[in-house]
C-alpha cells in the first residue's frame, strides 16, 4: 500500500507503539526530579537530588528491585506472572547466609533456580494458571523458611563477598549497580538476539501458534521461570549482603513494585509485547518516586495513594487496551 | 435421569468442594477434645465469615475473566471507616453501616470505571487502586484502634439468642417458638442472607448472565448485544460491596479498625485460593460465588484442624502451603485426559 506524503512525514515524528511508554516514563522521571529539586531548594537550599553521589546511591538501592523486575519481565512477557517472588528472595537470602563461605552465592542462586524450576514445571506441564500455582509455591517456601529459621531472623550473617557485591564500590560506582547492569545486558541480549527471546515473545502472543511453528513452548516457559527465580535468588543474596543478614518477610516489599515497574515500562500485562529498556526506566521511576516522597517526609498513607495514582495515570496515558468490537 | 447427570457434571467442582468441606469439618469435630458444641460452631463461623465475603467479592470479577487484587484493600478501608462510625444512637449506627457498605461499593465502582473506561487490565488497575485504598485506610487509622458499640458487636458475633436477648425481641429470646433457631450463629444467617438475597438474584439477572458471558467470550458477548460495560462495572461494584460486608463484619468482630497492609494482602491471596478451590475457573465464565464460600470454609477448616492436633506452630505455614498447592493442583488432572496437545493452550 502506498502512503500519502503527509502520512510518512507524520510517521517519522510519531513514536512507535513500544517507544511511547519509554519516552513518557523518562519524561516523568524528569518531572519527579524537578519537583524534588524545587522542594529541596525551597526547604534546604540545596539540590541534593541532582548530585551524582545521591543518584548513584539511589540506583544502588534500586538495583535489588531492578534485578527482580528483569526476571519478572521475562515471565510477564510469556503472559504469566510469578507471585512466588517474595519468599524466593527470602529463601535465597536465608539459605545463602546459612551455608556461608564460598558456596553462599551459588546456593542463593540455586535455591532461586529450584523454585523457578518448580514454578515452570507446574505452569508449563501441569497447565495450572501461573497466578495461583506460584501463589501456592510462595506459601510453601514461606512454610519451609519458617520451619528452617524458627520464625525469627536467622543469626547467620552474610559473607564478605555478599556484602561487597551489595555495598562495595569500584571507582565510586556501586558494585550492586554493576551487577544490575550485567543482568540487564544479559536479559536484553537474551530477548533481542536469541531464539529463546523470540520464542518468549511468540508464546506471549499466542502459545498455540508458537507451538505449531515448532517452538518447544513448554521448555521456554520452564526456562523463563527458572531465570526469574534465579534472579530473585540473586537479589535476595545481595539484599542479605546489604543488610548483613537475612530476615523474615524481606522480599515482601518487592513483588508489587516489580510488577508495577514492568508494566509502567510498557510491557503488556497479558504478555507478548514490551521492551527491556522500558522495564529499566520503570524501575528507576519507582525508585526515584520513593526517594523523593521520603525526602518530602510524606506519610505512608500519602505514599500509597500517590504510588497507586501514578500507576493508573501512566497507564491511562499509554497503556489502554483495545475496545472489544467483534 | 440424564438431566440429573448433566446437572451433576456441571456442578462437579462445587459438589467436590462441598464434600471436601464436610469431610474436613466432620473430621475436625470428631477429633475436637470437647466434641461438637454450639460454642465452637459460633467461634468457627466468626472466623470464616470475613474470608467467605472476600472470596465472594473476588469471584465476581474472576467470573468476568478479570481479577481483583484490591479486595483485601477494600475490606481494610471499610474496616477503618466502620471503626469510626459504629457507635452512638441506633440511627447513627445504622447510618455508619450504610456509609461503610456504600464505601465498599464505591471502591468497586471506581475499579469498574477504570477497567471499562480507562481500558486498563483489571489485574494491574486493581493493583494500583488497592494501593490507593490502603493509603486512605492508613490515613483514617494511622494506628489500630476504634470505638465500636459493644452491644452491636456482641449481638452480631454470637447466636440468634444473643441478638434477641440484647435487643429484647421474642421475649428476650425466651419465646418457645424461638428456641429451635436460637442456637444458630449470626454470621451463618448473614452468609445465607447474602447468598440468597444478593448473589442468587444477581447471577440470574441479565447483568449477572452477561458477567458469565463476558468471561466465556467477550467478543461473542459483544456481538450478541449484551450490556458488556454495565456488566463489568456491576461485577466490580458488587465485588466491592461484598468486600465491604467483610470489612464491616471484621470491625464488629475485632471492635477496632486496623490498616494492616500484610493482612489485606493475605486476604486478597486467600480469596484467590478460595475461588479456585471453590471450582471457579480463573479464565472466567465458569463457577459460582457459592463455591467460593465453600473454598473459604475449606481453607479455614484446614487451620482449625491444625489447632486441635497441636501441630508444631512452626510447621503450620508449611502444611498450609502444601495443602494450598495440592488443592490448586487438583485441576491438573485435566492435562492427563487431553489427547490433542493444542487443547492445552486454551
Amino acid at each position: 500500500m502506498t502512503s500519502l506524503p503527509q502520512d510518512t512525514a507524520r510517521a517519522r515524528f510519531k513514536l512507535g507503539e513500544d517507544d511511547k511508554p519509554i519516552v513518557m516514563s523518562a519524561a516523568f522521571i524528569l518531572v519527579i526530579l524537578a519537583v524534588g529539586t524545587v522542594y529541596t531548594l525551597y526547604t534546604q537550599g540545596t539540590a541534593t537530588l541532582l548530585s551524582p553521589e545521591y543518584l548513584l546511591q539511589q540506583l544502588q538501592v534500586g538495583a535489588f528491585l531492578g534485578i527482580v523486575a528483569a526476571g519478572m519481565m521475562l515471565v510477564i512477557l510469556l503472559g504469566h506472572i510469578d507471585l512466588s517472588i517474595p519468599w524466593t528472595i527470602a529463601a535465597g537470602a536465608m539459605m545463602a547466609t546459612t551455608v556461608g563461605g564460598p558456596m553462599a552465592i551459588p546456593v542463593g542462586l540455586g535455591v532461586g533456580l529450584l523454585v523457578g524450576l518448580v514454578n515452570g514445571l507446574g505452569v508449563a506441564y501441569l497447565r495450572i494458571p501461573s497466578m495461583i500455582f506460584t501463589l501456592g509455591v510462595n506459601a510453601v517456601m514461606r512454610g519451609l523458611m519458617v520451619a528452617h529459621t524458627g520464625g525469627f531472623a536467622p543469626q547467620t550473617a552474610a559473607t564478605d563477598l555478599m556484602q561487597y557485591l551489595a555495598v562495595g564500590k569500584i571507582l565510586g560506582i556501586p558494585v550492586a549497580l554493576m551487577v544490575w547492569a550485567a543482568v540487564s545486558i544479559i536479559v536484553m541480549l537474551l530477548l533481542q538476539r536469541t531464539a529463546v527471546g523470540k520464542s518468549i515473545y511468540a508464546i506471549g502472543n499466542k502459545e498455540a501458534a508458537a507451538y505449531l511453528a515448532g517452538v518447544p513452548t513448554r521448555w521456554v516457559i520452564v526456562a523463563a521461570f527458572c531465570l526469574c527465580g534465579m534472579l530473585a535468588g540473586l537479589s535476595g543474596t545481595l539484599l542479605a549482603g546489604y543488610s548483613t543478614k537475612a530476615y523474615q518477610g524481606m522480599g515482601d516489599a518487592y513483588l508489587l513494585p516489580a510488577i508495577a515497574a514492568v508494566v509502567i515500562g510498557g510491557t503488556h500485562i497479558l504478555g507478548g509485547r514490551g521492551r527491556y529498556l522500558g522495564t529499566l526506566i520503570g524501575v528507576i521511576l519507582i525508585v526515584l518516586l520513593n526517594s523523593v516522597l521520603s525526602i518530602m517526609q510524606m506519610p505512608e498513607s500519602g505514599r500509597q495513594v500517590i504510588y497507586g495514582s501514578v500507576i493508573i495515570v501512566m497507564l491511562l496515558v499509554y497503556g489502554r487496551g483495545q475496545k472489544v468490537t467483534s | 435421569m440424564s438431566d440429573l447427570r448433566v446437572r451433576l457434571s456441571q456442578n462437579a467442582a462445587l459438589l467436590t468442594a462441598i464434600a471436601i468441606f464436610i469431610l474436613f469439618y466432620v473430621f475436625y469435630n470428631m477429633n475436637h477434645p470437647r466434641g461438637f458444641s454450639v460454642a465452637v460452631l459460633i467461634q468457627n463461623s466468626n472466623e470464616v465469615f470475613t474470608l467467605a465475603m472476600v472470596a465472594m467479592a473476588q469471584t465476581v470479577p474472576v467470573l468476568m475473566g478479570g481479577l481483583d487484587l484490591s479486595v483485601g484493600a477494600i475490606m481494610t478501608l471499610v474496616n477503618t471507616i466502620a471503626s469510626h462510625l459504629l457507635n452512638g444512637s441506633p440511627a447513627q449506627m445504622a447510618f455508619g453501616m450504610g456509609v461503610s457498605l456504600a464505601a465498599g461499593a464505591a471502591c468497586g465502582f471506581v475499579n469498574g470505571c477504570i477497567v471499562v473506561y480507562g481500558r486498563i487490565q483489571p489485574i494491574i488497575a486493581t493493583l494500583a487502586t488497592g494501593a490507593i485504598f490502603l493509603g486512605l485506610a492508613l490515613f483514617l487509622r494511622p494506628s489500630p484502634g476504634g470505638n465500636v458499640d459493644d452491644d452491636l458487636s456482641w449481638a452480631a458475633t454470637n447466636d440468634l439468642y444473643e441478638i434477641a436477648a440484647t435487643y429484647g425481641y421474642a421475649q428476650d429470646g425466651e419465646a418457645t417458638w424461638f428456641q429451635p433457631i436460637a442456637w444458630i450463629p449470626v454470621p451463618l444467617v448473614l452468609l445465607v442472607l447474602v447468598v440468597v438475597f444478593i448473589w442468587l438474584p444477581f447471577s440470574r439477572s441479565v447483568t449477572g448472565r452477561t458477567v458469565y458471558a463476558v468471561g466465556s467470550g467477550e467478543g461473542a458477548a459483544y456481538m450478541s448485544g449484551l450490556p458488556i460495560d454495565r456488566a463489568k462495572i456491576a461485577a466490580f461494584t458488587l465485588g466491592g460491596f461484598f468486600a465491604g460486608i467483610g470489612g464491616l463484619y471484621l470491625t464488629l468482630q475485632t471492635s477496632s479498625g486496623n490498616a494492616d497492609i500484610p493482612q489485606a494482602g493475605a486476604y486478597t491471596l486467600n480469596s484467590i485460593a478460595a475461588v479456585v478451590i471453590g471450582g471457579t475457573s480463573l479464565l472466567g465464565g465458569v463457577g459460582t460465588a457459592i463455591g467460593s464460600v465453600f473454598g473459604a470454609l475449606i481453607l479455614r477448616t484446614i487451620s482449625f484442624n491444625f489447632r486441635i492436633f497441636e501441630i508444631d506452630p512452626l510447621m503450620q505455614p508449611l502444611f498450609e502451603g502444601v495443602v494450598l498447592l495440592a488443592a490448586v493442583s487438583l485441576g491438573a488432572f485435566r492435562v492427563l485426559r487431553v489427547k490433542n496437545t493444542l487443547e492445552l493452550f486454551r
